[in-house]
Formats: C-alpha cells, sequence, structure tokens
C-alpha cells in the first residue's frame, strides 16, 4: 500500500488554507473599521470547505498545452448583513464582531495546525519505525 | 503565503490610523492659532479613507487594504471674535480663531488609537500564529 501523503495532510491543508483567507479578509475589514462605505465582507467557512473538496480532483491533462485543471480555490467573499442600523458613513464594520471572528479563527487556525502537527509526527515516528 | 498579506493589511490599518492621529495632533495643537485673516487662519484638517481594493486585486489577496486618498481642510466657518487689543487683530479690530472642535477631535483621537490597537493585536495575532507555522513538525 502506497503511503499518500496528499491524503495524510491533504483535508488540513485545506482547512488551514481556508482559515487563513478568511483571516485575511476579516483583517481587511479591520484596517477599513474607519472607511466611509466599506462593506464588511466574509467568507462562509463551510462552503468554501465544500468547494475546496470539489476542487481536490483536478483535471485530466491529454496534452503538454493544456492547463492544469487545478482550479484556484475560489472561496467565495460574501457581505456581511450590519445587525445595526446604518452608522452614518455607510460603513457596515463591526469593529468588535471582526475582533471576536479574527480571534475564534486564529485558534481554529491554531486548533488545525495543532492536528496537522499531530500528523507529521505520527508519520515521522512510522517511519523511524518508533525509534 | 497569505498570512504574510494579514501583516499587509494590518500594517496599512496602522498606516491609517498614524495619518488619522497625526492630523487629530495638529488639530488639537493649532486649536487655539489666531491669525489677522480668513485665508491664514488653520483650519481643521481631517484624512479621507478609501479601501485599496484594486491593489488587492492586483495581488491576488482575498482581503482589503485601507489607504489614505488625501488630507482635506474643513469649509465650517471661522470663529471671528472682536478682540482690538490683541496684536494680531486686522483693521477692524477682528481676529480669527480656526474652526477645530476640540470635542470631535477628542473623540476622532480615541477612535483612530482604537483601530491602530486592533491593528497591532492582528499583527500579534498572526505573527504568533507564523511563530506555530514554523514549528511544524518540529520534535518528537
Amino acid at each position: 500500500m502506497a503511503i499518500s501523503l496528499d491524503k495524510l495532510v491533504g483535508f488540513h491543508q485545506q482547512a488551514l488554507s481556508v482559515r487563513s483567507d478568511r483571516m485575511e479578509v476579516i483583517s481587511g475589514n479591520l484596517a477599513n473599521a474607519n472607511t466611509p462605505g466599506y462593506k464588511a465582507r466574509d467568507i462562509d467557512f463551510n462552503k468554501a470547505m465544500k468547494s475546496a473538496q470539489y476542487d481536490q480532483g483536478g483535471l485530466v491533462k491529454t496534452h503538454d498545452k493544456h492547463l492544469s485543471g487545478r482550479s484556484q480555490m475560489q472561496a467565495e467573499i460574501e457581505f456581511r448583513i450590519p445587525d445595526q442600523a446604518d452608522t452614518g458613513d455607510g460603513n457596515t464594520v463591526d469593529a468588535q464582531v471582526e475582533r471576536n471572528n479574527f480571534l475564534d479563527n486564529g485558534m481554529r487556525y491554531q486548533a488545525g495546525i495543532m492536528l496537522l502537527d499531530g500528523k507529521i509526527k505520527g508519520m515521522k515516528k512510522a517511519l523511524s519505525s518508533g525509534g | 503565503m497569505s498570512l504574510f498579506n494579514i501583516m499587509k493589511i494590518a500594517s496599512t490599518g496602522m498606516g491609517a490610523e498614524s495619518v488619522r492621529l497625526n492630523t487629530t495632533a495638529s488639530n488639537i495643537a493649532n486649536a487655539n492659532s489666531v491669525s489677522s485673516s480668513y485665508e491664514e487662519t488653520y483650519k481643521a484638517r481631517h484624512p479621507v479613507f478609501a479601501a485599496a481594493l484594486d491593489q488587492a486585486n492586483s495581488d491576488m489577496t482575498k482581503g482589503a487594504g485601507v489607504k489614505v486618498l488625501g488630507v482635506v481642510e474643513s469649509t465650517k466657518p471661522l470663529q471671528v471674535e472682536y478682540a482690538p487689543g490683541n496684536p494680531l487683530a486686522d483693521e477692524n479690530g477682528y481676529i480669527y480663531k480656526p474652526n477645530v472642535n476640540i470635542v470631535e477631535e477628542m473623540a476622532d483621537m480615541l477612535s483612530a488609537s482604537k483601530g491602530y490597537e486592533t491593528n497591532v493585536q492582528i499583527a500579534d495575532t498572526t505573527k504568533r500564529i507564523f511563530r506555530r507555522v514554523m514549528q511544524l513538525g518540529q520534535g518528537q
């Protein structure tokens, strides 16, 4: 049985990628917390993960000059629905909500790293026959 | 690596907020600088922020940084005061005071420093996460 490293870390790698994308979007929201007319955005993790797994296979190439079918993970960025009325400048960023989201996302990213770490360590142990 | 982009976005945020703090400091410092004509008088300055989306698209980043489009001077009317004893008074005995609203500026300052702080925290969290990534697979 061949050892597939892709299968070993594939899921976590995608999850971390979506997580870091989401952190980027949220940090953009926070940077623009005082920009008039800026609308807060966010990535739906569930949807992004589904599309990431769907894209995993890639396309079969029958010619050298074919483009690689592996599509860039296109997580859908959606606008957040503000839960308070317009503050007067058209900005919909709620700094507290965004900060909590960023923190939450950061913790989950770290959790993902820990899981990935465990897998890598397990594999190392297996390769060194437990020694 | 998109963790670098988070750092970049946070730094644009810090830059914009520090421009805002700068203008606020300048406004408060000049709140009482009187002068003898309408044109010479200091007028309150405020930066104009805009989301840096164009740059974000070319760099293939998901988030948007912030940029300062420019600094505009307030067009609110100046306070004109009759003070013939003031050495800066014009021929009719009037002095012109800046249109700086101290209360507004203080609120602006608080908002800007909070915004700056938030961006610093983002950079700090990202740094910590980055360190964790670097340690991936190390040790037994």
